[in-house]
């Protein structure tokens, strides 16, 4: 299929972890009472996106690896 | 309940992704062979997470969560010793005949193995079935939203009725699934049901983490729940020590063999996210893939559930006025699970012995309104509503395909051209939704009517595995015997049904209007005995009616009888890609988790 799907996962979870940390580094911290004192949003936007981050570098590296195979070809 | 903005913001950034893979794909949909196969294209790890997805509608999510409310971890029952060896048996020993014949389509394979009558009985329960499916996915959905009023404030704020949310989520949702659907096919459908995957876990893992945090680990989660709560197989050796009320045959052979062989293995709604892989070996390892996580679910799913019902006090959690309220925990629930409320009077609904009766179904929602503060919230909420969808969704694709190559194809107009069948792929995808939605409204208004059907599709499903095994691994079995099998098995559930009484029942919609002869001590029980009366006797009329009649040619079984056809080589393979290795490990690690739970 001509979509990497690695691409629009990576890319949803990059926005998600973007908004999640910016969220959590300017919400008031009494909204964490709920979540036992823990910054969730903050903690969790974070690894958001670094999982984004991995899987758009691993569809950027696919596609390097394409390109390769096609100009030897 | 209300949502922030940044909530919105969440769900608006999912929608606009859902769509948008759609439009990306809709380039590459040129055949009917791209829209209802994915072309035969993906690679095995993307068809795995969808074979997973697809069966992880929000009802799963939303069930077994109540499930392990009510029952505690012996809900992973359905997994360890339901799902797991199904999966790595069709896996293992049925994909070649599935993927090798190039059937494009369960009914299909059921044609080229037996006859056409066999396929029509197939493919025509099967539309009906995932209809409906997914116009009850659709109106559990509209309930769910209305039930914890996100959408309330907003149409408050535009001057519409609250009461509008029912419609608008049912309309909504609908538009969405069509949009996508249209779009890409079931690259689209499989994309969107990866995607889903991921958001599950990005949902609930924090929600597992902050719940077990909260109550002190697993270890004080035991000492909180009730000692059968915490242990799947303590008590099984007797109907009456055990919550679910099945003694350990029932248990392994009901659920474990008859019922989850015969959803894992010949349901096409699972089977065509298999048929969409690239090659025989990504076929067959599907769903060992899908196996992996999948025994990791309870984890995600049940705990929640458990630790829901195990909050001592809930409402001890102070909430900072600034914030948005949090729905008030119903005093008269237990831990985070609310009782339910007469519509009417809005007084807690009592059982017989004046106990208030819960509504587990909340245990999820409850949980993630618990613990997540703004944002997370909206990410957990976004998880759900995708598993919501791409359940629909996975109902409407298998729906498009079976009818247009099963039944239009078929019996209705056999020499178009590709385009025209590409078309109306489309047109059914169109009316399919459509179908859903009436569904939908039909469930809201008439409860009974729901469950009489699904009491329906249980007794044609039930038998459904005696006739693959039987096509798959003996030659001699007939077209004849495959159908009479299989009207018998219907029949026999539907006797069964008929004749048994779940302990405290009333006749009717619960069984017994043939006048009880046996009463269980529990519907589930009820329900895995008549799976396994009708799938003997499916067993038994098959191969009786197969003796009596003219067997096939075997140069026409070639690649659909296990005795005639090739064993696929896995010697090319890494040894970690080979089929019967994963399949291995796969049940070493089930069996693992038994152990652990026990």
């Amino acid at each position: 299929m001509g979509l990497d799907i690695r691409t629009p996962i990576g890319l949803i979870f990059s926005v998600f972890g973007v908004i999640l940390t910016i969220y959590g580094l300017l919400s008031d911290r009494a909204i964490y009472v709920r979540s036992l004192g823990i910054n969730i949003n903050l903690v969790w936007g974070l690894t958001l996106l670094a999982f984004g981050t991995g899987m758009l570098v691993l569809s950027m590296r696919r596609r390097r690896f394409l390109k390769k195979l096609r100009a030897h070809a | 309940m209300s949502l922030a903005a940044v909530d919105w913001l969440l769900m608006a950034v999912y929608f606009a992704f859902v769509l948008g893979i759609g439009v990306v794909l809709k380039r590459y949909v040129t055949t009917s062979s791209d829209f209802f196969l994915a072309g035969r294209s993906l690679p095995a790890w993307i068809c795995g997470l969808a074979f997973l997805s697809a069966n992880l509608g929000a009802q799963e999510v939303i069930g077994m969560a109540a499930s392990g409310a009510k029952y505690g971890i012996a809900t992973s029952h359905f997994y360890w010793i339901g799902a797991i060896p199904a999966m790595v048996f069709v896996g293992v020993f049925m994909m070649p005949f599935y993927y090798g014949s190039r059937a494009r389509s369960v009914p299909e394979y059921l044609r080229l193995r037996f006859d056409e009558k066999t396929r029509a009985v197939n493919a025509i329960s099967f539309a009906v079935m995932t209809v409906f499916s997914s116009g009850i996915s659709m109106y559990a959905m509209a309930k769910l939203i209305q039930a914890i009023h996100i959408l309330d404030a907003p149409f408050a704020k535009i001057g519409l009725s609250s009461a509008l949310t029912f419609h608008l989520s049912i309309l909504l949702s609908a538009l969405i699934v069509l949009g996508y659907i249209l779009l890409g096919g079931l690259t689209s459908a499989i994309y969107n049901e990866v995607l889903q995957f991921f958001l599950i876990v990005a949902g609930f893992l924090p929600l597992v983490f902050l719940g077990l945090k909260n109550i002190g680990g697993w270890s004080s989660l035991k000492r909180q729940l009730p000692t059968a709560f915490t242990h799947s197989w303590q008590g099984m050796s007797s109907a009456h020590t055990n919550p679910f009320g099945v003694d350990v045959f029932g248990l392994v052979m009901g659920l474990g063999f008859v019922l989850s062989f015969g959803y894992w293995c010949t349901d096409f709604l699972v089977i065509q996210r298999a048929m969409a892989a690239n090659s025989m070996d990504a076929a067959r390892r599907t769903p060992l893939i899908a196996a992996l996580p999948k025994m990791l679910f309870p984890f995600l799913v049940i705990l929640p559930g458990m630790i829901a019902i195990a909050l001592p006090n809930p409402a001890a959690i102070t909430i900072n006025p600034s914030t948005k309220q949090m729905q008030a925990a119903s005093l008269t629930g237990k831990g985070l699970i609310p009782a339910k409320t007469d519509q009417f009077t809005g007084a807690p609904k009592l059982d017989s012995n004046g106990n208030p009766i819960l509504d587990y179904d909340l245990a999820i929602p409850n949980m993630l309104i618990h613990y997540f503060p703004t944002g997370m919230l909206g990410l957990g909420l976004t998880a759900l509503l995708a598993s919501f969808m791409s359940g629909m969704a996975g109902n409407v694709t298998a729906f498009n395909t079976v009818w247009t190559y099963d039944i239009y194809q078929s019996y209705i107009n056999p020499n178009a051209t590709d385009a025209h069948y590409l078309w109306m792929g489309r047109v059914a995808t169109v009316f399919g939704i459509a179908l859903s939605v009436a569904a939908a409204y039909a469930a809201s208004r008439f409860n009974n009517i729901m469950d009489f059907l699904q009491l329906v599709f249980a007794f044609v499903n039930a038998p459904l595995f005696a006739t693959f095994l039987l096509g798959m691994f003996w030659k001699r079995t007939t077209g004849h015997g495959a159908f009479f099998g299989l009207l018998s098995g219907t029949t026999a559930a539907a006797v069964h049904h008929g004749l048994t009484l779940p302990l405290g029942a009333v006749a009717g919609i619960k069984g017994g209007w043939l006048g009880a002869v046996h009463i269980y001590p529990s519907e589930m029980a009820q329900n895995f005995w008549t799976a396994i009366w009708a799938w003997c006797v499916c067993f038994l009329v098959t191969t009786l009616v197969s003796l009596c009649t003219r067997a096939h040619e075997e140069k026409d079984l070639v690649g659909l009888v296990y005795s005639l056809t090739e064993k696929p080589s896995e010697e090319h393979l890494a040894w970690y890609m080979r089929p019967a290795v994963l399949g291995a490990i796969v049940i070493a690690i089930a069996l693992v988790l038994n152990l652990i739970f026990w």
